[in-house]
Formats: structure tokens, C-alpha cells, sequence
């Protein structure tokens, strides 16, 4: 269609007698400047990016050449004594993400199939805004609420009833050497998670279900199959790359979450949790929770390094998500 | 739907090669015989499970609602507006100071990010399209979005907190900008590409010079979608507390002048999220009613303005 503008432009040039009424001024100066500006504007996405990037790995060089690679393998936070590890972090990290992302995914699916396929359009907008408005939601607000109601009925209710069932001694719920009761814990932290994320997941993959064509699933009812069937056997086979994507994306945001996990995951910064009922620390919640304890150029260092991980770690599930979304919508010759 | 014949019945290969499945599906003869009973189960069973999933987001949301106003709604009276936080373990007092800072922080970080992003995603719809830097562009703004709040909140400090050794409501404005800037620019080249191009090529047409095409005739026609746009970014962020803890930090004072060490670019500020964060943690009674009471207001904010843009502007694809 580019082409097709320009020829229009070309032709508007010499017809000056049809194109009187056109400011020529606009052509001449107009066009170019507006299409400079704009182009900066949108640069500047990627400009922002990329400075990004170097100032965090500049202003975490003084703590990258003093610690090197034990940043990474050094398992406590302890900047008085002169420990920065990021492992606990990590596994922190990894656990709360898991935990949250195994409760999510299967959740955002079926209600995702609730929207698609199970009831009315109308229906499906009041349950879909109603889901949307829970992404709405700050982050702060599930922190409080996790704070004031979860973690009291973890600690009072769940967790009691749970480690001292036969559960109890399972890899995993046994409780660790730093174990507190429960409420503050990977747990708690990653439920709420997964409330966070599962918005994202399911408007991802309500998206991609979508896309499924029309006659491809009534043919499959047509041949008698059951909702569930057409679902199973034929929706899911074009959209399962999407599904995977919606997956990937909410990852990244369990991945980079703070607020919430800082007021809930218990601020355990010295010892990786051997269970989900333990205490720990994520990477994000660390940055925030360390900060007003910094000190010294290389504490605060140390912490802009940890922020320089995180980063590197959302980039990678970021870009991951990103290529396979775009694989599963030519695959499925749908738009985005 | 219903009556369908039994496995048996499909599972016959039929003949003239018929059976090779459509679109990578695999052929029917694949498909193994089951009851009809147990297929009937299994799809009651799946549904149930979908409707106790769907019951069970809202009933979260509810809850989590019902709390926050149970809790906040006693906080809030005039003085909650007008009146700067109480000291430590008094009565009285408000969130009036974090109130006025927030809309300061917040307006600021429109005033960067809305106008920027918004060019930015009219080269993309308009002149960028699927060239290679557009292509780039896009794929870092959706990257962009990714990033946690609280990495573009070390940026920030390291940029314009550390060297001027001095926090500022500035810095937290930047930090919100930088959030927004890919949400605006993304949502901008979304809504500018609904825009039929046949209205392009009709204004083009009249010999309109091409920034006034864009401008006065295809963001108009998609202006609806793109004031949703932007109202929804700057509420976003506004309820943002990760990029603050390291830029505005918070204040117990009122937000004065610009350069002073109470203005704008001279100090911390005060803000909503940050000290509901420190409100909440204490053991005061009165602070955590306060924080509570910020939370109600957030929330009112947040969800009254999702609903209203959704009431105003209709848009036609949603759910």
C-alpha cells in the first residue's frame, strides 16, 4: 500500500490547478519533519532499552570485578558480613515462579475454555471483564491482602493441618531448619502469584483458542464429538504453541514480580528453603526489601548486579515468549 | 451435538484414501472407541471444572475487594484529603500530602511518555509497518513491557538519583515514563491498524499532505480506542510502587516549589503506593487504617476508571 501512497503524493505535485485547495507547504516541510519526529519517538523505545541495559552493567562493575562469579554461586545476602550471594535468591525465585505458574496455567486454561467455547458472548464478557479487572489490580493491594488475610490462615489453618498429615513428611512440605510457621513462605508468596498472573494467561490464551478456525471446530461437532473432545483433539493442536506462549509471558511477570512477594515470601536471605512452607527471598523482592540497608558504593553495586540478573533473566523468557508467539500465529495463519 | 454415533461407528477407515486427517490432525481411525457415556462424563466433568475455575478468579477478586473497602472506608473523611499523615502513634491525620504527590509524579509521567509513545506508535502503524527497524521496534516495546518495575527503578536511581545524591519526584515521574512509553506506542500502532486504509487513500486522494492525513483523519477516526489507551497507561502506572521505592522515596511533608528539598526535582516526594508500603507494616493502628484507606482510594481509582472507559467506549472485540 506504500507504493500506492507515494504514487498519489507524485501525482499531487504537478496537478496544481486540481490541488489548489492543498497546503503545498505541508508537503514540502511538514512530511518530512513529521516523519523524523515520529521515527524518533518510536527509536526512542529502543534507545531506552539499550541504555538501560549499559547502566545497569555499568553501575554494577565495581561489585561484578570485586565478587566475580561467587556472586552467583554464593548462597547468603548478608552485606554487614560481607556476603553477597544471589542463590538464595534464585531458588527463591525459581520456587515462587513454579509454584505459581503450576496452579495458573492449568486455571487460565479451563477458564479461557469457559470464554471460548462453554457459554454466550454476553456471559463471556461479564466473566472476562470481571477476570481482566483482577489484572487491574496493583500489585500493592494483593500484597496487603496477602499480608493481613493469607498469611493468618496459612499460618493458622492450612499449614497446621497440612504438616501434620501424612503430607507432612513428603519432600517439599516437610518443614526446613528455617521453617516459621508457614504463613510468611515460598507458599504463600506463590499463591498469590498465581492470582497475579492468571489474567494475563487466560486473556493469552482465550486469544489464541480463538483463532482456531470456526469450521475446523464444527466440523468436529458435526462429526458428534463432545466439547471437550473438539477441544482436546482440535483446538488444542493449533493453539498449543499459543498456550505455551500465554505460559511464557505470565512467567516473565511471576519472574519480575516485588510488592506483593516482598510483603509475603518471609525475607529469608541467608539459607536456600528446602520447603515450600520455609521462608525465603526472590530477587526481586531482595532488591527491595536490601535497599534501605545499603551502605557502602558496594552494597548499593551489589544490588544494581542482582537488578542486572533479573533483567537478564526476563529478557531471556521475554524474547523466548515472544519468538514462539510469533511461530504459533503463523502456524495457525491467524493475526495477532 | 448429542445422539452421535459410537466410537465404533468412527473408527471405520473409509475407503478412497479419505484418512489422511486434515491440517496435521490425525487421522479418525486414530481416534480410540470409548462409551458414550464416558465421553458425556468427561465433558460434564471438564466443564464443571472450568465453571469452579472461572467462580473461583472472581471469588479472589471479590474477596480481595470486599477487604480492602471493609477495612478502608472508615479512613476516609476530609481530613484524609487535606491532611498530612499523623507522627508515629497519634490519632488523626490524613494522606493528603501523598495524595497531591502522586497526581504530581503520576501527571509528569504522562506529560513524557503519552505524547512520545503516541508518535512513537504512529510510526509504527504509519510509516515503520513491517520494514526491519519497525519490526526491531516493536519486538523491544514488547520486551520493553516485560521488564520488572523495580530493574527500571534501580535505572532511574542509577541515572538521576546517585549522581545528584538526592531523590526526587522527577526521577519517580522518569521512572513511570519509561513504563509507560512501550504501553502507549504499542497500543497507539494497534488501534491506528483497525483504521480501514481505504480512508488513508480517499484523503491522500484529495492531495492532504500525509501528517495531516494521520493526524486529522486517521488518529481521529481512531480516537476512542486511543484516549482508552492512554488513560488506562497512566492508571497502570499510577498505582505502581516498585520503581518509586528508589526515586521518589516519600516524604512526610507537603510537595513545595520545584527546587527546594520539598519540590519536585529537589527531594522526595510523597506518594500513595510508597506510603501505603510503610503504613501497612507498622504496628500503629491508626497508620495501618491510613494505609487501608490508600489502598480503598487505589482501588477505587483503578477499577472506576477500567469500568468507565469500558462503559464510554465500547470497543467491539472484547471478550
Amino acid at each position: 500500500m506504500s507504493t500506492v501512497e507515494l504514487d498519489m503524493q507524485r501525482q499531487t505535485g504537478p496537478r496544481r490547478g486540481a490541488a489548489e485547495a492543498a497546503p503545498r507547504r505541508g508537503h514540502r516541510f511538514g512530511d518530512p519533519v513529521f516523519r523524523v519526529l515520529t521515527l524518533v519517538c518510536g527509536l526512542l523505545v529502543t534507545i531506552a532499552m539499550f541504555t538501560l541495559a549499559g547502566v545497569l552493567i555499568y553501575d554494577s562493575w565495581p561489585a561484578i570485578r570485586e565478587l566475580g562469579f561467587s556472586f552467583l554461586t554464593t548462597v547468603s545476602w548478608s552485606p554487614s558480613s560481607g556476603s553477597y550471594g544471589a542463590l538464595s535468591a534464585l531458588a527463591g525465585t525459581a520456587l515462587t515462579t513454579i509454584v505459581a505458574m503450576v496452579i495458573a496455567v492449568p486455571l487460565a486454561f479451563v477458564i479461557a475454555l469457559l470464554l471460548t467455547e462453554l457459554v454466550p458472548p454476553s456471559v463471556a464478557r461479564v466473566i472476562g471483564t470481571a477476570v481482566e479487572m483482577l489484572a487491574a489490580i496493583p500489585s500493592i493491594i494483593f500484597g496487603m491482602w496477602g499480608l493481613y488475610v493469607l498469611v493468618p490462615f496459612m499460618q493458622g489453618t492450612v499449614v497446621p493441618a497440612v504438616t501434620g498429615s501424612w503430607l507432612g513428611d513428603l519432600p517439599l512440605i516437610r518443614p526446613g531448619a528455617t521453617f516459621q510457621g508457614g504463613g510468611f513462605s515460598i507458599l504463600t508468596a506463590g499463591l498469590v502469584l498465581a492470582v497475579m498472573v492468571l489474567p494475563f494467561i487466560t486473556a493469552f490464551t482465550r486469544d489464541v483458542l480463538l483463532m482456531v478456525p470456526r469450521v475446523t471446530k464444527e466440523a468436529g461437532y458435526g462429526m458428534g464429538s463432545t466439547t471437550w473432545e473438539v477441544l482436546r483433539r482440535i483446538s488444542l493442536r493449533y493453539a498449543l504453541s499459543g498456550v505455551v506462549g500465554a505460559a511464557f509471558i505470565g512467567l516473565g511477570r511471576a519472574l519480575g514480580e516485588t510488592m506483593a512477594v516482598a510483603y509475603l515470601v518471609g525475607g529469608e536471605f541467608l539459607n536456600v528453603p528446602s520447603s515450600l512452607f520455609d521462608p525465603g527471598t526472590t530477587v526481586a523482592s531482595l532488591i527491595a526489601l536490601q535497599f534501605g540497608e545499603a551502605m557502602t558504593e558496594l552494597d548499593i553495586s551489589a544490588l544494581i548486579a542482582m537488578g542486572l540478573v533479573l533483567f537478564a533473566i526476563t529478557m531471556v523468557f521475554q524474547v523466548l515468549a515472544q519468538m514462539w508467539l510469533k511461530r504459533a500465529q503463523r502456524t495457525a495463519g491467524g493475526r495477532a | 451435538m448429542s445422539a452421535s454415533p459410537t466410537g465404533s461407528a468412527l473408527r471405520t477407515p473409509r475407503p478412497g484414501g479419505d484418512d489422511h486427517g486434515v491440517h496435521g490432525l490425525p487421522p479418525l481411525s486414530a481416534v480410540p472407541a470409548r462409551s458414550h457415556a464416558r465421553r458425556k462424563a468427561a465433558d460434564l466433568a471438564i466443564k464443571i471444572v472450568s465453571w469452579v475455575a472461572a467462580s473461583l478468579g472472581i471469588a479472589v477478586m471479590a474477596l480481595i475487594v470486599w477487604e480492602v473497602v471493609r477495612r478502608g472506608v472508615g479512613a476516609i473523611d476530609w481530613g484524609f484529603f487535606t491532611e498530612l499523615p499523623p507522627a508515629v502513634g497519634e490519632e488523626g491525620g490524613g494522606l493528603g500530602n501523598a495524595i497531591l504527590g502522586t497526581l504530581v509524579i503520576t501527571a509528569a509521567a504522562s506529560l513524557i511518555a503519552l505524547p512520545t509513545g503516541f508518535l512513537g506508535g504512529v510510526w509504527l502503524a504509519e510509516f515503520g509497518r513491517n520494514g526491519r527497524i519497525a519490526t526491531t521496534v516493536r519486538m523491544v516495546a514488547n520486551v520493553n513491557m516485560g521488564i520488572p518495575s523495580i530493574v527500571v527503578g534501580l535505572f532511574v536511581f542509577a541515572v538521576l538519583v546517585k549522581p545528584f545524591a538526592h531523590y526526587s519526584g522527577f526521577a519517580g515521574s522518569v521512572a513511570l515514563a519509561f513504563i509507560m512509553l512501550p504501553v502507549m506506542a504499542r497500543t497507539t500502532e494497534d488501534m491506528l491498524n483497525l483504521v480501514p486504509n481505504e480512508l488513508r487513500e480517499s484523503a491522500l486522494a484529495m492531495g492532504v499532505p500525509r501528517w495531516r492525513v494521520t493526524l486529522g483523519v486517521v488518529v481521529r477516526a481512531a480516537r476512542s480506542g486511543l484516549i482508552t489507551g492512554a488513560v488506562l497507561a497512566t492508571v497502570r502506572v499510577a498505582g505502581e510502587t516498585a520503581p518509586l521505592l528508589f526515586t521518589a522515596l516519600s516524604s512526610p511533608y507537603w510537595l513545595e516549589g520545584l527546587f527546594g528539598p520539598e519540590g519536585f526535582f529537589g527531594g522526595p516526594v510523597a506518594n500513595l503506593t510508597k506510603t501505603v508500603y510503610d503504613f501497612s507494616g507498622t504496628p500503629y493502628p491508626r497508620m495501618q487504617e491510613l494505609a487501608w484507606g490508600g489502598a480503598l482510594l487505589i482501588i477505587v481509582a483503578v477499577l472506576g476508571l477500567n469500568v468507565l472507559m469500558r462503559l464510554i467506549f465500547q470497543r467491539g472485540k472484547e471478550w
